[in-house]
């Protein structure tokens, strides 16, 4: 239990000698995606050989250790999750992909007792090997700056967190600073909200700060909904003080003693990782009442979401949390007016706190030294779908998208040709060839009709249909209308029928109009941000690809990926006439005379593609 | 109704949230993990101990996704239809599950009671799709035949139990 200030700095001294003592380190990502590629086992499996030889490794740090140690961590995200289980080898930098159980022995007898490199676990890439993490370029485009300890220290430890100068920003802004101070600083800096729509937060923490109330709560909003988006669960199950000293530096700015964080139930690691620090806090007696002999008080409680989208949306997250059904409400009164049990509430969201202990710490210009004008700090983007290197990356507001997809992503898989991409989950737009070069920040995507959103990237090639992504995007949101307004729990179901028949070949001439017309009427009337913003999949869609709705509506798919718009038939040049594909068709629409060509009745036919795959003289072509 | 319903674990969960009607997400999300399914006694039971009218309790736990009024089977499966994933193909797999086991987008859990295939939104795991899981387990990377072969063993498993 800490006492004052000077116990804190004492002990991070100590951690800090603490950890210069493990002369080497070997981190194991403990990410939920590595996770489910069995890297648990094979922390296991290094600990146990380890013991085995006899060979100095600890775990956890402790003070005063007496001789040098190889560290063996549990940490968070490396973000590469495509070349999962990944383990780190410091102080090389080394990086090891894909490891299996099977591998462990060699790394300690090689990596740990020779320091050698284990060529075979190197990331390769073009006949080239890259041994060392920041050399690999899916790194080495990167700047890491909310994500700088992710994959670097054990995720459930706060004595690594100090060690490595954790809650230094807190004691700054407990001892150093007042409130007016600290706000001013994260004012200064810039730094607009990460969850979605980019407002800037130390206007929300002033509003907060300046509006009387008995109790003030500050606000995580880690219900991080989108599909296609895990910044949000990567920083939660990888940093998670960086999380709590943020909401507590928003504490002390705005005078509120309580801390609320939401979290997704469908992240159950990130819950029991972030209650694990909590605990860990309030032990040290960073969390509690009169945090380190002042007379500043916080606590910090969790929340889980229950599987409803919309709970994303902060009046009807504050519903969840009062045990409420999640439907939003009208604002005014603004949350940082009236929020959380009818108090001033900042809310934010977890990348936004995460970035408030190195503002505090580096300074507002710092901040603006990263990124574009009006678009400072970095942002974490989740890049998924047809891209060669999937995974969690950081760069600074204002990279051209060309330089995510192509210099960190690796391009589209397969080398198959770049089509669009997917900004903001079902809230967004998508972006295509012409806007590569455009800088990716918040200003710059909602004058071309997207939004940055929570950050998920999802890349999409030549053989993805628009017209289904749409379709896809709209039946999400349309399953989540929480069904409080009728714009949105009628009007995207109106527009969800539509696109359903587009894709099924069974469009009518006017249907783009129609769909037009619904997504301005929504957009216009729709009660929440979740509504509001319900039609820009389609709406960005038209505007980009009107193309494929008229072919679709004309009975075609030119992604060729609509099951139901495909038309299979037989070359009479290759077949021979061995009648094999009339025997496997479910609906008897093929037939012909045996060592003549075969036909197929595109009236019975009901494109299931056993033919294709049946006939050994790739004969018949699906179009 | 039954009225042999034993009340002592749920009286329990209430204690633990101070029978607070605010907790009411809190308390049905862990009597759901004791039970894998809000079972209906709890309801008029759980209104009179929090002092709140059953409508409200029923209104809660038929808004939210996670909560299930049927009983569910011994592995849950959740098949990730979130956009990573479903530009990966998680469809066919979803496919395959329903038709070896008999389901269907309204009929979810197998007369049995042994298994129960659902969707998901996102699991977050967008690096590795498309993923499925069994009970909280994250599977990745699968494919409708990786899928058939879990299933096998999971029925293994359970006769084997």
């Amino acid at each position: 239990m800490l006492n004052n200030r000077q116990e804190l700095q004492t002990l991070r001294v100590e951690l800090k000698k603490a950890l210069d003592k493990q002369t080497k380190k070997i981190l194991v990502c403990a990410g939920t995606g590595c996770i489910a590629g069995g890297s648990l086992q094979i922390y296991d499996r290094l600990c146990e050989l380890m013991k085995e030889k006899n060979l100095p490794y600890t775990v956890e740090l402790e003070v005063d250790p007496h001789d040098e140690s190889i560290g063996t961590k549990k940490c968070g995200c490396h973000g590469f999750c495509e070349m999962g289980p990944l383990l780190r080898i410091d102080p090389q930098g080394w990086l090891y992909t894909k490891v299996k159980l099977e591998d462990c022995e060699e790394i300690i007898e090689k990596t740990i007792l020779n320091d050698e490199l284990v060529e075979r676990l190197a990331y390769k890439k073009n006949g080239e090997v890259y041994p060392k993490q920041d050399e690999i370029p899916f790194y080495k485009r990167q700047t890491r700056v909310v994500l700088e300890n992710c994959g670097h220290i054990n995720a459930d430890s706060i004595k690594e967190y100090i060690a490595i100068g954790g809650y230094t920003a807190f004691e700054k802004a407990l001892f150093d600073m007042n409130g007016d101070e600290v706000v001013k600083v994260i004012k200064d800096s810039g730094l607009r909200g990460r969850g979605g729509a980019g407002f800037p937060a130390g206007i929300k923490w002033e509003t907060v700060r300046n509006t009387p109330a008995e109790k003030k709560y500050i606000l995580c909003n880690g219900d991080e909904g989108d599909p296609g988006a895990f910044m949000d669960r990567s920083i939660m199950e990888g940093d998670p003080h960086r999380v709590l000293e943020g909401m507590m530096i928003a504490g002390v700015a705005t005078g509120a003693n309580d801390g609320y964080i939401y979290v997704r139930a469908e992240y159950p690691m990130a819950v029991a990782r972030l209650k694990n620090a909590i605990a860990q806090a309030e032990e040290m007696g960073l969390l509690g009442d009169n945090i380190l002999g002042t007379d500043f008080s916080f606590h910090v409680h969790i929340n889980r979401g229950a599987g409803a989208f919309v709970c994303g949306e902060e009046t009807a997250l504050i519903a969840s949390i009062e045990g409420e059904r999640g439907f939003p409400r009208v604002k005014p009164p603004l949350t940082v007016h009236k929020g959380l049990f009818g108090m001033p509430t900042v809310p934010n969201n977890v990348e936004t706190y995460a970035n408030v202990a190195q503002i505090i710490n580096k300074g507002a210009d710092w901040f603006n030294s990263l990124g574009s004008k009006g678009n400072s700090g970095t942002k974490a983007f989740a890049l998924t779908g047809n891209i060669e290197n999937t995974g969690l990356i950081e760069v600074p507001m204002g990279t051209p998208l060309r330089e995510i997809i192509y210099d960190i992503g690796g391009g589209c898989r397969g080398g198959a040709e770049f089509k669009a991409v997917q900004v903001g989950g079902p809230s967004g737009g998508c972006l295509t060839k012409e806007h590569l070069d455009m800088p990716l920040d918040y200003d710059s995507l909602k004058a071309v009709g997207a939004i940055i959103g929570s950050g998920g990237l999802v890349v999409m090639d030549e053989h993805t249909c628009m017209v289904e992504v749409a379709r896809f995007f709209m039946n999400f949101t349309q399953n989540e209308s929480c069904g409080k307004c009728v714009p949105c729990r009628e009007g995207t179901k109106r527009m969800l029928e539509i696109l359903e028949r587009l894709v099924e070949g069974k469009g009518q001439p006017d249907d783009i109009d129609t769909l037009s017309e619904l997504a301005e009427m929504i957009i216009d009337t729709a009660f929440c941000g979740l509504g509001k913003t319900a039609p820009n999949p389609v709406r960005s869609t038209i505007k980009y690809f009107r193309d494929e709705y008229e072919a679709h509506i004309n009975g075609t798919c030119p992604a060729g990926s609509c099951q139901k718009l495909k038309k299979i038939t037989i070359d009479p040049e290759l077949c021979k006439g061995c009648s094999k594909c009339s025997r496997v068709c479910p609906v008897g629409a093929i037939s012909g005379k045996v060592k003549e060509p075969f036909v197929i009745d595109q009236q019975k036919c009901i494109k299931c593609g056993a033919c294709v795959s049946s006939c050994n003289f790739h004969a018949i072509k699906e179009a | 109704m039954n009225q042999k319903f034993d009340f002592s674990a749920v009286d329990k969960i209430f204690a633990a949230n101070s029978n607070d009607p605010k907790a009411i997400i809190s308390i049905l999300q862990e009597i759901q993990e004791h039970y894998h399914y809000l079972p209906q006694e709890v309801f008029p039971y759980m209104a009179e101990k929090l002092g709140i009218s059953e409508a409200k309790a029923y209104s809660v736990a038929t808004f939210y996704e996670n909560f299930s009024l049927e009983p569910k089977g011994k592995y849950v499966i959740k098949v990730c239809d979130g956009t990573a994933c479903h530009v990966r193909r998680s469809i066919p797999i979803l496919e395959r599950l329903r038709s070896e086991l008999g389901l269907s987008e309204s009929k979810k859990t197998t007369d049995d009671l042994l298994f129960t295939v659902e969707t998901v939104s996102c699991l977050g795991a967008c690096g590795l799709a498309p993923v499925i899981t069994v009970n909280d387990k994250v599977y990745p990377a699968m494919t409708p035949d990786k899928a058939s072969e879990l299933l096998k063993t999971l029925k293994e498993d359970a006769a084997n139990a």
